[in-house]
């Protein structure tokens, strides 16, 4: 009788990462298998971390601003705003009305400009190469944007705690809605290349399921709560920077599936435009920055405030003790806590399917790792 | 900190269900919080989850303090769907201390209280996979504490894996 070989095993321990093309940065996954089938994961991570959280005990509160952005470096514009307005809370100040206008009108687009990051790349994950050339195309024209208005594309420190820098340039408003009426439009093509394309829905549909009760048990915020049927979105639970004066919907999936968050973020895309419109109609004339001082010392006190990202709930808690720098900066990053659930979505998926479900997470490695 | 004193139904139960064991019930900005003893807070966690409807755990951070007693403060956020009500629980810890891992009440916990461990060397019973988590296995110290320095990394690591004489 034969004895057994390595061949004859059950269990396979294969490694992915952190240098893999499909892991969006240095994410490291450890995969055990049986055959072709996933039974178990484990994530090595902090390949980037930098320490942001020691970093900003050790600056003051404007100069750690720029640090925030250099997290989550694709929807940059959406750090900044938690933590200015997490600052602003300790501070007791409040952004006047035509900062706040001007906040959600470029947060909205860099939740739009996330998404087409995230679309592109899991399209190509999937197979699909054409996909990528179009969002970045249209991205292309949001970042031009951010440029005018900030003179940077990606880490672009656009706001200030208290408000604005910069007003807005003189053809901001026209650039914004030529930006909305294009890109809407565009939306469209996307789906018709990939909502109702045979290969999309049969490597999607079904894969990488996350219960709603899973969900909250893991902590999952964002689209993949959405998809999973929780109509539940900070900018309605905990309005800020005047979202409540905006109408929109948070548009919900029912199945849980990478396929459900694939039509959420595609959905969430067309209630940014819907929200941007609203908002560039209405900038109010005014003030761009609130008063603070010079020399920023908030009393001694602690806040937790948290925004809808584009990946899901980010918080910051600052902790102040009267000096000019935090005693403590905590960063609840939503991709890190998200990572978490992709052992439970993995378990029992093909090989194959892991690419999917790395991607319909929608992780950026420089936020997990901070 | 000039808080002020929370009250509502929710506290006025806790109160019944714990005394003593809640020190405080406060407010600071709006937001509601509550200090707890250590040995307390794993129940008062499961006592919010399953009767007062607390289903999500948002966040578990920690604060160094060094120069007091119990020099940690562990501090656990909490999200109700059901209310949109959001709380903190604050607790203190000595050096040395295992809290109760929560890890059994959310999953979610299990990398929030590996990063605690990483971060501040805090230690949790029975938490089932206890490891570093951003840092590397081997590293010595744990950078979130007030005494260890911003510039300060792990001279003989960076020497063994990296191959320089130092990061710095």
């Amino acid at each position: 009788m034969a004895t057994q070989t390595f061949l004859d095993a059950n269990e396979l321990v294969l490694n992915m990462g952190p240098q893999h093309p499909s892991t969006h940065g240095v994410l490291r996954v450890i995969l055990k298998l049986d055959g072709e089938k996933v039974i178990g994961t484990d994530c090595i991570i902090g390949y980037l971390h930098r320490g942001i959280e020691k970093i900003g005990e050790n600056r003051t509160y404007p100069m750690f601003a720029p640090y925030v952005d250099r997290m989550d470096y694709i929807s940059a514009v959406s750090n900044g705003l938690g933590y200015c307005l997490a600052v602003e809370k300790l501070l007791g100040v409040e952004a006047p009305p035509k900062a706040q206008a001007v906040r959600v009108i470029l947060t909205e687009m860099n939740r739009i400009t996330s998404h087409l990051v995230w679309l592109g790349t899991h399209a190509l994950d999937i197979g699909a190469i054409t996909p990528v050339f179009y969002t970045f195309r249209e991205r292309e024209e949001a970042l031009k944007i951010f440029e005018a208005y900030c003179g940077a594309r990606l880490t672009t420190h656009a706001f200030r705690i208290g408000g604005l820098q910069y007003d807005l340039y003189d053809t901001f408003e026209r650039d914004v809605r030529k930006f909305c009426d294009d890109f809407l439009p565009r939306i469209d093509e996307y789906e018709q290349l990939l909502t109702g394309n045979r290969i999309w829905v049969e490597r999607l549909t079904g894969i990488g399921i996350l219960t709603a009760e899973d969900c909250k048990r893991y902590g999952v915020t964002g689209p993949l709560l959405r998809a999973a049927g929780v109509q539940w979105d900070i900018r309605k639970a905990f309005p800020y920077s005047g979202y409540e004066r905006y109408e929109f919907d948070v548009p919900i999936g029912r199945n849980a599936d990478t396929y459900d968050r694939y039509l959420v973020r595609m959905q969430e895309m067309r209630q940014s435009v819907r929200i941007i419109r609203q908002a560039v109609d209405g900038i109010p004339e005014g003030p761009i920055m609130a008063k603070v001082p010079k020399v920023m010392k908030p009393p001694a006190g602690e806040v937790y405030v948290s925004i809808e990202a584009p990946k899901g709930e980010l918080g910051y808690y600052i902790i102040s003790d009267g000096t000019i720098t935090p005693y403590r900066v905590r960063v609840r990053p939503p991709s890190f806590v998200n990572l978490q659930a992709l052992d439970k979505m993995a378990k029992g998926a093909l090989i194959a399917d892991i690419v999917a479900i790395i991607g319909t997470i929608d992780i950026v490695l420089g936020e997990v790792d901070r | 900190m000039e808080s002020t004193p929370w009250e509502s139904e929710l506290t006025l139960d806790l109160h019944r269900q714990f005394g003593s064991q809640i020190i405080e019930f406060a407010s600071y900005r709006e937001q509601n919080f509550l200090i707890a003893r250590a040995g307390a807070v794993p129940a008062i966690i499961e006592y919010l989850k399953l009767q007062r409807g607390f289903d999500y755990l948002v966040d578990i951070t920690a604060v160094h303090w060094p120069e007091r007693e119990e020099p940690f403060d562990l501090i656990y956020i909490l999200y109700s769907f059901s209310r949109n009500e959001r709380i903190r629980i604050k607790t203190r810890i000595a050096e040395g201390d295992r809290p109760a891992s929560v890890v059994s009440l959310y999953p979610g916990a299990n990398w929030l209280e590996r990063e605690v461990f990483d971060m501040f060397g805090i230690e949790f019973a029975g938490h089932p996979d206890l490891r570093r988590i951003l840092l590397p296995e081997e590293w010595t110290g744990h950078p979130l504490r007030k005494d260890y320095p911003i510039t300060q990394m792990d001279q003989q690591w960076v020497r063994e894996h990296i191959g320089i004489e130092s990061g710095q």
